[in-house]
């Protein structure tokens, strides 16, 4: 089955992410495509590559751009949403005339449009939210 | 509202149609669901699909007619609800229970929608091909 994913909640705060991880990895696992993971509101900031969780901690960030790697997960971040919690990829940042970008590897950003498109090319779209 | 960002044809879907529903389910104010919420249902607008909203819950304040957000500092964002119409997204369904359990009567909401129970809008769900709630 072809299924897409979007993830509405940030890390730790909110389970969401971490079902969405396990649900992405065991989809995977039973031969299952993730044609997308996508990633609004709050959930922008599972993508950012400065978070540091205690040692003992899973690193949610992380997992998802390792899983992005194994697999050639396709991630990505709403830009509206990114743009407003401060997710910038190095050529946004550049555009924006800021100091800094914090893209974690494996995510992109790009528009809502590509929500509605996993909508309708996919089998499922699967929520991870509130 | 519109990102400058769309990298997607939205006419190169192949012609699929699909049903697609956003559930409004948070006050309007408060948290920022409702807005982005807006948001993609604009964008969903390109893609010519069959766009549906649903109001339940909280969700039913976000068509209350006479918001005003000035003591807020946030914007007013009720006006786009009108403006879906241009957008050709007509279908708005409001579940009765929830407005009514509010004090609301359809006088109340800024936009025409039309009001079902929750097992009719229980039915709507169930016809959908995509389901997002916000």
């Amino acid at each position: 089955m072809k299924i897409g994913v979007l993830v509405s909640e940030g890390p730790y705060t909110h389970q969401a992410s971490d079902s969405a991880y396990n649900f992405v990895k065991a989809a995977i696992e039973k031969g299952h495509e993730i044609y997308r993971v996508f990633f609004y509101h709050d959930g922008v900031n599972n993508a950012t590559r400065l978070t540091e969780p205690p040692r003992d901690d899973r690193n949610i960030v992380n997992r998802w751009s390792e899983l992005s790697k194994q697999h050639n997960l396709d991630l990505v971040v709403c830009i509206a949403a990114a743009q407003r919690r401060g997710i910038m990829d190095a050529n946004e940042a550049k555009r924006q005339g800021k100091d800094a970008d914090n893209l974690a590897e494996g995510f992109r950003i790009s528009g809502l449009g590509q929500l509605v498109e996993a909508g309708i090319q996919c089998d499922r779209l699967v929520t991870f939210g509130d | 509202m519109f990102t400058s960002s769309e990298n997607i044809d939205p006419d190169d879907e192949g012609g699929v149609i699909k049903k697609f529903m956003f559930v409004n389910r948070k006050a309007p104010y408060g948290t920022i669901y409702a807005l982005e919420g807006l948001e993609v249902v604009l964008i969903s607008a390109a893609f010519e699909q069959d766009v549906s909203l649903a109001f339940v819950d909280d969700g039913v304040y976000e068509l209350k007619k006479g918001q005003d957000t000035k003591a807020l500092g946030q914007k007013n964002f009720s006006p786009t609800y009108r403006a879906l119409e241009g957008y050709d997204i007509e279908k708005l369904y409001v579940e009765r229970e929830s407005m009514e359990f509010r004090g609301l009567t359809e006088d109340d909401l800024l936009v025409d929608v039309q009001i079902v129970s929750a097992a009719e809008m229980a039915d709507l769900m169930v016809e959908q091909d995509v389901v997002i709630s916000f």
